[in-house]
């Protein structure tokens, strides 16, 4: 590992930032005493499952549930005609379109909910999803976006009205047309591809659930379930139902892995609101593999032409890009509101150019709804793929290295704030060093010597890099909303009279670990150990409102309330011991958590003798206490970045890719614990790899689910996964409170364009220029095949 | 539906229970016993979460009968502290930041334990071929090997006889 030195002001006790703290929350985990959903069982609970579609588009003529109700411990056989009496069988997407909670004449994809058994047990809701007879009159399928644009196409969503008789959703775009296709037109160069990102799937290794329990007494619901944005949800199951959003309250647990998977609503979630309404006991609902990959919402799915235009010494000039986005047969996506296709431009990268277009069109398909995460839900990986891909080409097109024709583009250190051309402003970033010094950890001029060696002899092999510009933390509130909720995060300090420190906050952990490393940016701020300080979160009864964790916002919106929190805590704690001193609070400082006066550093007061003063001894006039909440409005976004290096050998008998070695250098601003934003990379670096050689979710022409177990949707094991080799700069967010970016998703973002650069390096010479992701052995076999190399 | 009558000793400690045929030993594990350390995550014996040990062997809990189990003994992550002391396997994981969301941990861990007993100096390669049958979705691995081999050297150094204490 090359390192740069993480800068710390506290002592390792303290445990502030900078340091690598052991988390706080293991201890339980590595006992076995996480509490995630399915763990949780509750006095009379009944259990639900759901009987699904066996066809991507059908008319449902009739659903015969006497079977399954004559199955002793079958209780309730929900259909789609019981909620429309209530008005509840559609509801709506966080992305403004509206979603079957179950059908009433139609399924739309395969694996769609269809009805919903409850029973008194696991076994027994099984039984009877197996025995509810549904009779189906299967309709023709469109799964190809392109062909439901056709003119004539079959109208997939007609409930949309006879104004909107066609399977176009949106249609979006950012930047300069006539600029950008004007700069196109005068380049020496121009290069253009097709490059398909396909659907995936997150696959956390725990699966979606819920336990709804009405408590009928007292009109309350409480909904435990699987959740990244505990509160929103809650705003919207007030507003959907109607009971009062006091009444209700979302409690999350402990969750296996997110990733975006667990932002939207389901339909079971719903169905087991409906439940427990029903039956007035406890109704619990846990997904299956098969059910998660087949109908949780899905990510990419983007169909991608991009040309990019380009002097014949390889400077980039201008940038346009059209692209069909698959959304299924609704717009689930979890995309702030004004953005449909999420954070898309952000595609012009990390490259100085003056013009760029980019245009995206939302179809219906008869798939899954979704447009949420991998990692990454607001499409930047998309984006980042697609002019990575694009730079590369361009560096092969006119025989530049790639890591040249990147260095002589850069937006250099200087030019930021930096004003991209579809109107982002990047904060801080210095590309150059990290390129740089990922080619200096892998040896670059070595590796491309190596390179041509092996291909003189007929080996395969490629080198490949990307330099990515991420985008995170949403969002400012004049842009950033979801359903109308602005973007904003929070956190509530208090701080006990013994010194011990309670603090809560409105987003929510799958692993990222905030129960260490929110507690470290209090003890940065105020002092207090680590050890002395609980994060709490993920109960909408006590946590103050927050939009949740995804899009890699954590850190830069609720770290930030948290750190603004602490000092308005700092402010009320410098009275205290001013009046302690008997002094004048401009004369004391602060510092190793404790405030002195000035030129007398004995005369100090602790933080912990402040916080006692707080309830035992504050001055009159003084509110007695010591907390604060804050709720951060970001001034911007944060942009982290980085430069990965790939190295990989294609076996010509079976068109295996190996990735023998993986250098990546991220940046992402001052880092609040380097053990854990180490774990974060190589996380998220395997959540690049995946999708870049393994993982597709695909569908025959039938809109059959292929991949819908396990067996069939390739999670790379410890054997396939690379040995990751990770680097750092630091170059500081200077908006943020505490300079730091966010890391989560960095990797995801940053390393399938580095795969597939490699792989491409390692065939340009036969003339190959693109290969869509996932890059299968099959995939590569055939191509080493038509150019006649492979063994 | 009938029922078959299972003695089993788990974690050393002797349980019995009425079960259906059909009752999958992990759910025997969670549901009847409350041991929901052991965790469920794809029902096709693909990614480990489940692992436990039923006669010292690694197994799937999730690919199993609880009848299967009747007269046996199983150990799950429950059984691995010793009271207040973790497991070297246990500890490694924390200190190596071996785990994220923790899902996945029990199985890894289950699995590890058994891969050391067969195997009590494993290379890098050796550990990761010893782990294939457990997946981790958020730690990319790397962690996870660092705490197998750091379990491996405390486990060796444990087993190793005491050297004679050297003055000075």
């Amino acid at each position: 590992m090359t390192d740069v030195q993480v800068r710390t002001t506290t002592t390792l006790e303290v445990g502030g930032m900078g340091h690598s703290v052991k988390r706080k929350e293991d201890p339980r985990f590595i006992r076995g005493k996480g509490e995630y959903i399915d763990d949780l069982n509750l006095p009379g609970q009944l259990w639900m499952d759901i009987v699904r579609s066996p066809y991507a588009h059908a008319k449902i003529l009739g659903i015969d549930a006497s079977e399954a109700l004559k199955i002793p411990g079958v209780l309730a056989v929900v259909t789609g005609a019981d909620l429309e009496k209530a008005g509840l069988h559609w509801m709506p997407t966080l992305a403004g379109d509206k979603q079957m909670v179950l059908p009433t004449h139609t399924v739309m994809y395969q694996a769609q909910e269809v009805a919903a058994v409850v029973a008194t047990d696991r076994y027994i809701a099984a039984d009877g999803v197996a025995a509810v007879l549904v009779d189906y009159e299967p309709l023709p399928v469109i799964v190809d976006p392109k062909k439901a644009l056709e003119p004539g196409a079959q109208v997939l969503r007609p409930d949309r009205g006879p104004e909107k008789a066609n399977n176009h959703i949106w249609h979006w775009e950012s930047g300069d047309r006539a600029a950008a296709e004007a700069a196109l037109a005068k380049a020496d160069v121009r290069v253009a591809e097709d490059i398909y990102i396909p659907r995936i799937h997150v696959a956390s290794i725990e699966t979606c659930g819920c336990i709804a329990d009405w408590d009928a007494v007292n009109g309350h619901l409480t909904l435990h379930m699987t959740s990244q944005a505990p509160h929103a949800i809650r705003t919207v199951l007030a507003l959907v139902s109607g009971l009062p959003e006091h009444k209700i309250r979302v409690k999350t647990h402990d969750i296996g892995g997110g990733f975006g998977g667990k932002v939207p609503v389901y339909p079971g979630y719903v169905l087991a609101v409906v439940a427990s309404l029903t039956t007035g006991k406890p109704v619990k609902w846990i997904e299956d593999r098969s059910e998660n990959l087949q109908a949780d919402s899905f990510a990419r799915d983007y169909h991608i032409h991009a040309e990019l235009g380009a002097t014949k010494e390889g400077r980039i000039t201008s940038l346009k890009v059209k692209t069909i986005a698959d959304h299924g047969y609704t717009d689930a996506a979890a995309d702030p509101s004004k953005f449909p296709a999420g954070l898309f431009n952000v595609i012009t990268g990390s490259y100085d150019f003056p013009d760029a277009f980019v245009e995206v069109d939302g179809v219906y398909t008869n798939k899954p709804p979704g447009g949420v995460a991998y990692r990454c839900s607001f499409r930047v990986t998309e984006a980042v793929h697609a002019i990575e891909r694009m730079v590369d080409i361009l560096a092969h097109e006119i025989g530049k290295d790639p890591a040249q024709l990147r260095m002589e583009n850069f937006i250099q250190p200087e030019q930021f704030p930096y004003k991209t051309p579809t109107g982002w402003e990047y904060d801080s970033g210095n590309y150059p060093v990290a390129l740089r010094k990922a080619m200096d950890m892998i040896g670059y001029e070595d590796l491309r010597r190596e390179q041509a060696e092996k291909r003189a002899r007929g080996e395969l092999m490629g080198i490949g890099i990307s330099s990515f510009t991420e985008i995170v933390g949403a969002g400012p509130s004049h842009t950033f909303d979801i359903l109308g909720i602005k973007m904003f995060d929070s956190c509530e300090i208090r701080v006990h009279p013994t010194g011990k420190v309670m603090a809560r906050i409105g987003v929510q952990t799958q692993g990222q670990g905030h129960e260490t490393t929110f507690a470290q940016i209090i003890a940065e701020e105020l002092g207090f150990p680590v050890a002395d300080i609980a994060i709490e979160y993920g109960d909408t009864d006590t946590a103050p409102y927050g939009l949740g964790t995804y899009a890699s916002r954590s850190t830069p919106v609720a770290g930030a309330a948290t750190a603004i929190a602490a000092r308005k805590i700092r402010d009320k704690a410098r009275l205290l011991a001013a009046h302690l001193l008997e002094a004048n609070p401009d004369d004391l400082e602060w510092g190793s958590g404790a405030f002195s006066v000035k030129g007398s550093p004995d005369k100090k007061k602790t933080i912990q003798e402040i916080a006692f003063a707080a309830y035992t001894n504050h001055p009159q006039g003084m509110e007695a206490g010591l907390e604060a909440v804050d709720y951060y409005d970001p001034p911007n976004l944060t942009f982290p970045f980085g430069s990965y290096i790939c190295v990989v050998d294609i076996d010509r008998g079976t068109g295996q890719v190996k990735v023998r070695r993986f250098v990546a250098v991220d940046d992402c601003g001052n880092i609040i614990n380097p053990m854990i934003v180490d774990g974060q990379i190589h996380g998220g670096l395997t959540m690049g790899f995946a999708p870049a050689l393994y993982e597709e979710i695909a569908y025959d022409e039938l809109g059959n689910n292929l991949n819908g177990t396990f067996m069939d949707y390739l999670l790379p094991t410890a054997v396939e996964t690379p040995a990751w080799e990770t680097g750092k700069t630091i170059t500081p967010s200077p908006h943020h409170p505490i300079g730091a970016k966010g890391v989560g998703e960095s990797a995801t973002v940053g390393a399938p364009p580095a795969i597939a650069n490699a792989v491409v390096d390692a065939l340009w010479h036969l003339g190959v220029r693109n290969i869509d992701i996932p890059m299968t052995p099959q995939k590569v076999w055939r191509i080493l095949n038509e150019k006649g190399v492979a063994l | 539906m009938s029922t078959i009558h299972v003695s089993v000793t788990v974690n050393g400690e002797r349980r019995e229970a009425d079960v259906e045929p059909r009752l999958l030993l992990v759910h025997l594990l969670r549901d009847t016993f409350g041991l929901t350390g052991t965790h469920i995550g794809c029902d096709s014996s693909n990614c480990g979460a489940c692992t436990v040990h039923v006669d010292g062997m690694s197994a799937k809990s999730c690919t199993m009968l609880a009848v299967q189990v009747d007269g046996r003994e199983v150990r799950t992550i429950e059984g691995m502290a010793d009271g207040a002391a973790l497991h070297p396997l246990q500890q490694a994981f924390w200190d190596q930041h071996g785990l994220q969301c923790g899902f996945c941990t029990p199985g890894m861990i289950m699995q590890a334990a058994w891969l050391l007993e067969q195997n009590a100096a494993p290379s890098e390669g050796e550990i990761r071929e010893g782990i294939a049958g457990n997946l981790c979705r958020c730690t990319g691995y790397v962690n996870i090997v660092k705490a197998i081999q750091q379990a491996a050297d405390t486990l060796r150094a444990v087993d190793a006889p005491a050297e004679p204490a050297t003055a000075g």
